[in-house]
């Protein structure tokens, strides 16, 4: 599948890989340049590929205080809020962005590769809630800028007014309807911008024009480690419960969300594993799938690792024994079998500046 | 800061895993092609092998790691390590910007000189390049 930028990822001269079915971009210019622009100044990053869901009806609020983890009674008109969505077991089956655009009427974003299955599940647990629940995928282009400067360039070149981190606004864009959100996945301030399909590549063009460095998903990778968000697929499974994850502060068990009763236990009695970050002191980079080590011993495994271009050294994060999973502990990982000394961090690896 | 274009010099030989050899009497200089480099992105560590070690051609005895991949660097010859690019340690980077100069990998006593014979000449290479 193609975005409607895919045109213009190739008159750049973008890397083009397959990720979930879709062809997107990896890189243009260089990781290190992408990256180092969304630290600095402002990128910006095709995610069409992510999907929407449409949640409206009278009973949209109790439907979705069921399915998801968070306090949904929380998010007020034009708020956002990231919540796991939960198996009966507590398995993480997707992350995702809640928005309120209405009384009763909200706009999940979720990840690409579970865009079908969600919508599966959300569609079986509506039953018996006054609510309607649709794909609205094929109606937006997802456009994030993201950095310090994204805020202004977006103002300059769109003319439009910008709502405050977490929240939502409907605004015009292209000349056609359009939703802004104060969110990211880099750890910079910044915005994502719902469009309509048609006027994604022009507004791509304005911004590129406005000095937007465009970013790959290569960039997205290494940024969103730095700040420690999780991937699905890698961080996040269904073999593993938002605790272990270390979400327990996206999961509000008093609501009776599917897998509550799990995630509670979990909260009270721990868990036998966590994931932590961690950082590579000296040579090496971390990759997925490494095993973590201690004095020989295997503790845990790499489930995302690369090379940080803010701290140029390895970093990742693992899934390890809960009473190593604690900043400060020295381990090891097991780097295509040379083992590379590491040190378990805080969240984030990489603070943003100011 | 890469070479834009792609240029394969005529006075290499080529492997087709995409590593070129500079044979100059019975040592020859090693590194990975303008293709290898462009294909794998930024390199941000280059892990050598010792000298003395053996290498035997179609064998892995380097790794280059770019921020999204690592890639082990294949062999185009046999014979021994006589000394490692140690520059490449504090600045892999070179292996982007001069993959055939400033960015060689290693230089190897041959033990079989006439495995030239088996390579690519720059023309055969780019041939191959093409067809992939």
């Amino acid at each position: 599948m193609r975005t409607p930028l895919y045109e213009k990822h190739l008159e750049l001269g973008a890397k083009m890989v397959d990720f979930a079915g879709w062809e997107m971009p990896v890189m243009y210019e260089g990781i290190r340049e992408e990256h180092s622009a969304v630290r600095t100044h402002a990128g910006m990053f095709d995610v069409s590929h992510m999907g929407e869901v449409e949640v409206e009806g009278p009973g949209a609020l109790d439907f979705l205080q069921r399915v998801l983890s968070n306090d949904v009674a929380k998010v007020g008109l034009g708020g956002a809020q990231y919540s796991c969505l939960c198996d009966e077991d507590g398995g993480v089956l997707d992350d995702l962005f809640l928005y309120r655009l209405g009384g009763d009427r909200y706009l999940i974003v979720t990840n690409s590769a579970n865009h079908g299955s969600d919508l599966e599940w959300l569609g079986r647990w509506s039953h018996g809630f006054d609510v309607a629940v649709r794909d609205v995928a094929d109606r937006y282009a997802m456009l994030a800028v993201q950095g310090p400067h994204a805020r202004r360039i977006v103002v300059g070149a769109l003319g439009i007014e910008l709502p405050a981190r977490m929240h939502a606004a409907a605004a015009r864009i292209g000349g056609r309807p359009a939703i802004v959100c104060g969110t990211g996945y880099t750890g910079e301030d910044g915005v994502e911008l719902l469009l309509d399909p048609e006027v994604a590549p022009p507004i791509w063009a304005e911004l590129l024009d406005a000095g937007v460095v465009p970013c790959g998903l290569g960039a997205r990778d290494t940024l969103r480690l730095e700040a420690c968000f999780h991937l699905h697929g890698q961080d996040l499974t269904p073999e593993r419960n938002p605790i272990e994850a270390g979400l327990g502060w996206c999961c509000a068990e008093e609501t009776g969300f599917v897998g509550s009763d799990v995630v509670a236990a979990a909260h009270r009695g721990g868990t036998a594993e966590r994931l932590a970050p961690f950082r590579i002191e000296g040579e090496g980079i971390p990759r997925q799938g490494n095993p973590v080590l201690v004095g020989g011993e295997e503790v845990g495994v790499v489930t995302s690792g690369t090379f940080s271009p803010s701290l140029e050294a390895g970093i990742g994060m693992a899934y390890l024994r809960a009473d190593l999973a604690e900043p400060g502990a020295e381990v090891e990982i097991d780097v295509r079998g040379k083992h590379r000394a590491a040190r378990i961090a805080s969240k984030p690896l990489y603070q943003r500046k100011g | 800061m890469t070479l834009a274009e792609p240029t394969y010099p005529d006075d290499l030989r080529y492997h087709d895993q995409h590593d070129w050899t500079r044979i100059e009497g019975d040592v020859a200089t090693f590194g990975i092609t303008w293709y290898a480099q462009d294909s794998l992105g930024e390199v941000v560590f280059y892990d050598p092998p010792e000298p003395g070690a053996a290498v035997d051609k179609d064998q892995t005895y380097a790794e280059v790691e770019s921020v999204k991949a690592v890639s082990d660097v294949i062999a185009p010859m046999s014979g021994e390590i006589v000394e490692v690019n140690e520059a490449l340690v504090d600045a892999p980077e070179k292996i982007n910007e001069d993959p055939y100069g400033e960015g060689w990998l290693v230089k190897v006593k041959l033990s079989h000189p006439d495995e030239s014979e088996q390579l690519l000449s720059a023309a055969e290479y780019r041939n191959l390049l093409e067809k992939t």
